[in-house]
Parts: structure tokens; sequence; C-alpha cells
């Protein structure tokens, strides 16, 4: 997979010009000086990678973002009905003003650039050390690129029942802004935290989320990726989950010219479960959307479960891209895996890819996948009409109903609430 | 063992099943090799040689400069290694392009002049060529009732390098419908072979294509006349005898307008501890209303338990419905060659063209499959369907590898995919990679895939039944394949049937 090509000089001069942080803990520094390693070794991307080619990585390679406007709404963002700690970073760079105090009961919270000059902290063990795992069969340059030169971030360690989510809200101000974030957090056994992230962060935003799910921890993650038009952002989540273990994350994907969001999670315990959902709706008419999910979930204890559903509604030329893995590894016995994709194309413009694959060295499993692609039915349309269901408000409830089944990811029904609620407003603004 | 009291005992159970794992121990049945005096090219691959294959098919100027050009073009080539394939480099040089048994010096006017030894290769294999041929001398014979055991199949039979004979040739004449050695072809026919050869695959599409294109010394031609329904199967049966020799046949079939053929391809190789390469190129032209189904059973050697020896099978087959509501069936039940790579594809240009493609494939010991199909939608209303059954076992790997690509331009396609795996032991590996790019609305996609094992309580019912382990499972997987066995010619169904248990012999306890 790692074929070595004549990279593009962009790229090469990106890589060129990155320089590490200098004053840091021994530790970070190496830990950083590794993934510049590791991102040389693999180079950064171009459309002949193999997991790539229906994703052009150039915007993200390029040594200066594309400018983008930030978006200007009155609606409310979303959450905000919801009790929960917020945590804010503005264009990448964390903001004590606008943030809560950053405690909460049972848990520890600390900014990553602080946490980068202790001599001695536990997150030694967890910087980039996820990361690092993530690259093999397929490299995740960019992953890579985000633990080598990441200027902030959250470190959250969870020993109880967090008593209200965590809230990330990332904004956007200015148009030629580049943030790269990192954020650990580490559930410790039994313990239980809910994460929310939202905004569209920066012009360019490479995000970088490692997780560490011990024994019977659990991790929820729901996620509204920022409404601002020409947006780009490559994101990774890298989770591993220890026996009995929970991790579980929903995306929502409305608008943004381009958006990668990559999940890398191992099951390293009995019984450890993963759900990974997304829900993508896309109008290509003014503005570009393409969306990417990659995901490589592995199987690599007994008795796991993982679930990957990821809707995409499609419109005026938009592109919706799934590429999803399930590897189970020959110790991983009883193993239930499952894997949905489907695009939902509301005109003849669109185009919708999907590589669902399974790779399975264990006998006594359960995998299965499905992935489909079409228009909306037109009998259950002429249903609704027969009814007396106008055609935009029919097409609006068949839309729903197709996503309906992401959204059951999130287990929170208010957030699932918040979260169908943007999605109704997202259709209303793009009827007539 | 049983014996034939077990036989008769055993009521209800399928005669079929009992029979085949009565032969189970008989393991690869086409092992064997024929002595035979054979002439070889010099080892290695030039130009010199690329020309001495032209010369010795006594082959027309055109045709050199093409096996030239595509020679030029695979020097600058590189080997595909995306397929989940490990094996170790393949040495190009160290390998015979050429290979003709002596006794075939002089080109046989019929069958009664081919060498003895040649006929009995094949009775052994249990293809009757002199049969056939006699059969098709007597007058009237094809009155006759289908003789017991099916109906009538028109054979070419390629050993090595070179067409050993093709019966129901002059019957098939009268019905206008061509089928010869392709180095015939070249000869008789240039037209045709000119217009149609490479239009599917071009010389330089990939790497084993393009060494096909340079090399190829003999395959099948088929042309059916506009309006023909082929009057009997065809089928070629391909033979790799000589060692350290590579088997590069081409098929070219071309269904003029409204004609329907059905074609059968068996393959099978000797015991041999060393590996040797069968890179393959199979087109077919399919035209306005015209249908073509081609099944293969494939039953190369596929190497010992520890993986010494068998075929390294790279093969390129491509059918392009041209035209309107044209046709193509693609069965294949992959059981043998250590290492597969396979895509037999559709190219769905008529607008309403149809693409069919049913897999099983099996992989038993150290065999690796990497075998699927592609699916171009390119004409409005088109449709195709993925049935694809694969079956690991031992230390084995299978891989489905599939692209199923909509064009905006293709408006109410549908496609239907279905892969399903099994897996028999632990030490053993499936796995399933399909693309789907679908770029219009009006069109329907689905996929679907499952991986498990064999049912416990179906092997239960079926032990209770008193089937000894390897009897059930046997049992089991046929009835997994069900589908695909169904869409095989008649008595390619039942060899395939039997192939499904003779292949996963000793994968069981």
């Amino acid at each position: 997979m790692a074929e070595v090509h004549e990279r593009d000089n962009p790229a090469e001069a990106r890589l060129a010009a990155i320089r590490l942080p200098e004053e840091e803990a021994g530790w970070a520094r190496a830990a950083r000086a590794a993934a510049l390693a590791r991102l040389r070794r693999t180079g950064l991307p171009n459309q002949r990678d193999e997991y790539w080619r229906e994703t052009d990585p150039s915007a993200f390679v390029a040594p200066e973002p594309v400018p983008a406007a930030p978006l200007v709404t009155d609606e409310p963002p979303v959450f905000d009905a919801i009790d929960r700690l917020k945590v804010v970073f503005v264009d990448g760079v964390f903001d004590p003003e606008a943030s809560d105090p950053l405690a909460l009961d049972h848990v520890e919270i600390e900014r990553l650039a602080d946490v980068l000059q202790a001599d001695i902290h536990w997150a030694r063990d967890l910087f980039g050390r996820l990361e690092e795992t993530a690259h093999d069969p397929v490299p995740r340059p960019f992953a890579a690129l985000n633990t080598a030169v990441a200027g902030d971030g959250i470190v959250i360690r969870v020993r109880g029942r967090a008593p209200k989510p965590i809230s990330l809200i990332y904004l956007h101000r200015d148009d030629r802004s580049d943030a790269v974030l990192h954020h650990l957090v580490r559930i410790e056994p039994g313990a239980e935290l809910t994460l929310l992230e939202n905004g569209p962060a920066a012009a360019r935003f490479n995000q970088l989320l490692e997780v560490e799910v011990a024994a019977g921890g659990s991790f929820h993650h729901v996620r509204a990726q920022g409404r601002d038009h020409e947006r780009r952002a490559v994101t990774h989540l890298v989770g591993r989950v220890a026996e009995g273990g929970v991790l579980k994350s929903f995306t929502l994907t409305a608008n943004g010219a381009l958006s990668r969001n990559e999940y890398v999670v191992r099951l390293e315990g009995a019984e450890a479960v993963t759900h990974l959902a997304g829900a993508a709706v896309g109008d290509g008419a003014v503005h570009p959307f393409h969306h990417d999910d990659t995901i490589f979930v592995t199987h690599a204890a007994e008795s796991c479960e993982s679930r990957q559903v990821f809707k995409k509604v499609l419109r005026n030329g938009a592109v919706g891209v799934f590429q999803g893995k399930i590897l189970v590894r020959s110790v991983a016995q009883k193993t239930d895996g499952y894997q949905l994709s489907q695009g939902l194309m509301l005109d003849g413009d669109s185009r919708f890819f999907a590589k669902p694959e399974l790779e399975i060295y264990a006998d006594d499993v359960k995998c299965s996948h499905g992935s489909t692609c079409g228009a909306i039915d037109e009998e259950q349309l002429f249903y609704l009409r027969a009814r007396g269901v106008p055609r935009p408000e029919a097409e609006n409830l068949l839309v729903l109903a197709f996503l309906a089944e992401a959204l059951e990811e999130i287990e929170d029904p208010a957030l699932a609430d918040d979260i169908r609620a943007r999605l109704e407003a997202w259709l209303r603004r793009r009827q007539g | 063992m049983m014996d034939g009291d077990d036989l008769r005992i055993r009521e209800g159970v399928d005669r079929e099943t009992v029979e085949t794992v009565k032969s189970v121990g008989e393991r690869y049945k086409y092992g064997f090799s024929t002595d035979i005096e054979t002439e070889f090219a010099p080892k290695g691959l030039d130009e010199d040689i690329i020309r001495l294959i032209s010369e010795k098919n006594e082959e027309p100027e055109w045709m050199l400069e093409w096996r030239l050009g595509a020679y030029r073009r695979w020097l600058r080539m590189e080997e595909p290694r995306w397929a989940m394939l490990d094996y170790p480099v393949i040495d190009y040089q160290d390998q015979y392009y050429y290979a003709k048994p002596k006794s075939m010096e002089k080109r046989p006017k019929s069958l009664d002049e081919v060498d003895p030894k040649l006929l009995e290769t094949y009775e052994k294999l249990g293809i009757p060529l002199r049969e056939q041929m006699i059969l098709a001398g007597v007058e009237g014979a094809e009155q006759l009732p289908p003789a017991e055991g099916g109906r009538r199949v028109a054979v070419d039979a390629v050993f090595d390098s070179v067409s050993v004979g093709t019966t129901f040739q002059e019957e098939l004449k009268k019905a206008g419908v061509i089928f010869c050695p392709i180095s015939e072809a070249i000869r008789e026919h240039p037209d045709l072979v000119r217009k149609y050869l490479g239009s599917v695959v071009p010389q330089g599409d990939n790497f084993f294509a393009a060494l096909n294109s340079a090399v190829f010394s003999d395959g099948s031609f088929v042309y059916v006349p506009p309006g023909v329904r082929c009057p009997m199967e065809l089928s070629t049966y391909f033979r790799i005898n000589a060692e350290k020799t590579g088997q590069f046949e081409r098929t070219l079939i071309i269904a003029d307008k409204g004609s329907y053929v059905s074609y059968l391809e068996g393959c099978t190789a000797p015991m041999r501890d060393t590996t040797q390469l069968h890179a393959a190129v199979v087109e077919i032209v399919v035209l306005e209303d015209a249908e073509v189904k081609y099944s293969t059973v494939q039953n190369w050697y596929p190497g010992d338990e520890e993986g010494r020896g068998g075929i390294y099978n790279f093969v390129t087959k491509r059918a392009d419905c041209r035209e309107a509501r044209a046709k193509i069936s693609w069965t294949q039940v992959e059981t043998g060659s250590a290492i597969t790579w396979k895509y037999p594809s559709c190219i769905l240009r008529g607008d309403e063209s149809q693409g069919e493609f049913y897999s099983i494939a099996i992989t038993n010991n150290r065999q690796q499959a990497d075998t699927g199909t592609k699916m171009l939608h390119l004409g409005r209303n088109t449709r195709s369907r993925i049935v694809s059954k694969g079956i690991s076992a031992g230390r084995s790997q299978n891989t489905y590898r599939g692209l199923v690509r909509i064009h905006p331009r293709a408006t109410g396609s549908r496609n239907f995919t279905q892969c399903d795996s099994l897996l028999i032991g632990n030490e053993c590996g499936a796995h399933t990679v399909p693309y789907i790019d679908v770029r219009n609305n009006s069109s329907r996609v689905e996929h679907e895939a499952t991986t498990s094992k064999v049912d416990e309580d179906q092997l239960f019912y079926c032990r209770q039944r008193g089937m000894d382990e390897e009897e059930a499972v046997a049992l089991v997987v046929n009835g997994f394949c069900r589908e695909v066995l169904q869409a095989l010619p008649m008595e390619f169904a039942m060899e395939a049937q039997q192939l499904v248990a003779i292949s996963l012999e000793g994968s069981v306890g």
C-alpha cells in the first residue's frame, strides 16, 4: 500500500517547512519527532494512493489553506440547550475567556499545550501512541502530521461517570486560518464520558482525537461539523477499546467544501463494542460538497461487536465517499460485525462511491455489509402525496426516514433531537 | 472409504454426494502428465521468440506487428501487486513461451491424423475427441437423440501452445458458425480477427494482457453470424503438459446481431513441484440482441498441501455488450490454481444490455484467489447481477474484488450484488473488496455481503442422518453454492458439484 510515488512539489515543500515545537518536555519532543519520521516515510498523499483516489487531498497538502469565509447566521448553534462544559477554540486556539472553567467531577481536563510542557504526565502513554498504531496497513499521513505539529487541544482523563458532557466548540473567524488540534481522552475502568464537538474551526482544519477506553469504560462522541460552505476538514478518531468497553461516535455533516473523516478503532478486549455512524447532507449547487468517511475497525479479541452506519444525501453535484473496512483477526471468534453505507441522490448530478471491505481470518463470525444507492422511491412519494402531503414535505419526510437509522446510534434522546432539528432546518433551507 | 453395502444402506442420501465423497481419496485427478516429445522454443522472452511464434503459426505481417507492439508496451509496464496475493517474484525469462508436441509438426488434417497419445490424454480427462469425431462422421448423427450423459458439445482441445483438434467443425459450418483455433482464424478469417482482436482487451490493457498479446500461441475463435442460434455448446479444453512452460491462450468470441452461443471452458495441468504460469485473455463481442453464455470450470493444478507447485493463473476476461439488448453471462467455478487473479468483466455499452456474473471460488491448503468482476454501466437501462460465493479452507486466502460503476449517461440502470463467504477452519481468510461508484440517481445499486462459517445446525442434521463429517460439509457447501451451480450448463454443474467436494478434501477435522 505504501507505494512511494514521485511526490509533487507542494508536498515536498510542505514537509520541508515543518518545524517541530522546541520548548516542550523530552517525551513530547520524542513523540513529535517519531510522528514526523512516520510522515516522511509515507509522504503526503495524492490521488494515486488507493485510499485517496476518490478524494483529492491536495487542499490538505498545500502549504497554505484555501481561504474560506465564516458563515454568518442568527441561528443558535447546535447543543445550545444542552447542559455541558464548554471548551472554546477560535481558529484552532484555546480561548479561556469564552470557555467554562476546566473543572468537572471525576474528570481531569487540561490544555494540551500545558501537558506537553510537563516532564511527568500520564499523557505520554497516549500522545501519538495510538496514532502510531493506526498506520498499518494504510498510512494516515495527516494524522502523523497532526501529532508532529498540533499546537493546541484538550487532554481529558475520566475516573467515574462525568456529570455532564464536555463540549468542544470550534469557532471560525479568520478567512485564512489553518487549525491543527489534537485531543487525548482516557476513560478509566468503568468510567463514562460524552464528548460533543461542533463548529467549523477554521478555513482548514486538521483534527486528531486519540481515545483509550479501559475495561468497562464508555465513550460517547457526538459531532456536528460546522456549516461553513468553504471549510475543509480532515479528522481522525483513533480509538482502542478494552474488555467490555464501549466507543460510540456519531457525526452530522451539513455543508463544507471538503470533509474527510477517518476512524481507526481496535477492539482489543473481549466483548468490546464500537458503533460508528454518520449522516451527511450535501448540496453542491452554490458551493462544492465533498464528504468522505474512511473507516477501519479491527476485531482483535473474542465476542466483540462493531457497527458502521453511514448515510449520505446528495444533490446538485455533491459527492459522497465511503471506504469502510472490518478486519477480523483469527483470535476474534464470535465476532459480530455489521456495516451499512447508503447514498440517496436527490438529482441526477451527484456521485456516490462506496468501498465496503471485509477482511476475515476467523471462522466463527457473523459479518455482513450492505451498500445501496438510488433516488427517492417514487412509490413512497406517491403514497404520501395521495394522502395530501405536498411534494417537498413528502421528500423531506422520506429523507429523514432514510437518515433515521444513523441517528438511532445517538443514545441520548436530547442530543438526537437536537441533531434531527438541524437536519430538518437544512432540508427547509434547501426547499423552493 | 465406504463399500457397496454402505451405499445401499444410506437411503435418501444423494447418490451424487456419496460418489463424490468416494472419489475424494483420489485427490487431484488430473495430475498425470503425458510423456510425449515436445518441441520448445528457447527459454526466455525477447522479440525473436515472438517472431518465432508468429512464424510457427504462419501469421501475416500485421499480426506480428501487433504482437511486437504489445511486447514493447509490456516491457514498460509493472506487474500489478494490488491484489491480496502473496507469491514470489516471477522470472519471466525462466519460462518457455512455446511448446508444441512434435507429432503436431505437420498440421493434421483431421482428428484421424492426430497422435493417439494426445487423444488418449483427452480421453483420460473425460473428453472423448475421437468418439465425437466418429459421431460427426456418421450420416444423420445430428438427428440422433442426445447421447446418454447429455447434449452434444463441440470441443477445441488446446495442448500446451497448440490446438490439437476441433470437433463438429463441419456441422457448425453448415449453420454458418466459425469455431476453430485462433491461429487458424488469423490465416482463414483475417478480416474478422483484425476487426475484433484487441477491441475489448487492448494490447496494453494490463501487464498480463500485454504479455498474452505478445506471446499467445493458440486459443479458440468463435463467430456466430446474425440470427443464428449455435446448434450445440462450444467448448475449449486447455491442458498444460510441458514443464516450465507458460500457457498463453487467447479466445475471441463474436456474437453477431440476434445470435446465441453457449461456451464452456475447462482446464487442467499435471502435478509438478515447480509453479507454472498461465496468462490468458478472453474477449467477447456481443452485438445487438445477441447473447453469450460463458462458463468456466477452472481446475488447474493447485499445488500440494504445503503450497509447492501449482499454476499461477492471471487471466483477463472481458465482454463488450456493444449494442442494444446484448447479453453476457459469466459463470465460473474456480477450484484450481495456486494463485488466481481473474476478473471477468462486462462493458454494458448498448442500451438495455445485461451482464451477469456467477462465481464459486474455492481455496484450500495454500491456495490464494483474488477474483471478482467489473460491471461498467454505460448505456441506458442496463442491468447487472453479481452472485459470488467464496469458500476458504485450510490455510488459503480468498478475496472477492469487484467494481460496479454507473456512468452519468447510464440512467435507469440496475445492479444487484451478493457476495457470500464461507470459512472452514481457523487458519484461512475470506475477504471482500467491492467498489461501488454511482453517478446518476435514476439507477439503483444494491450490494450485500455476508461471511459466516458452516452452520452447526445443518451439519448436526446431516450427521444425525448418518453422514460423516466430510460428506456433511460437502453437502452444506453445495447448498451454499446452489444459486451459482444452477447457472451452469447441466454437465458442467455436475462436474462442478463434485469438484466442490474434492477441493475441500482434508479441510475438516
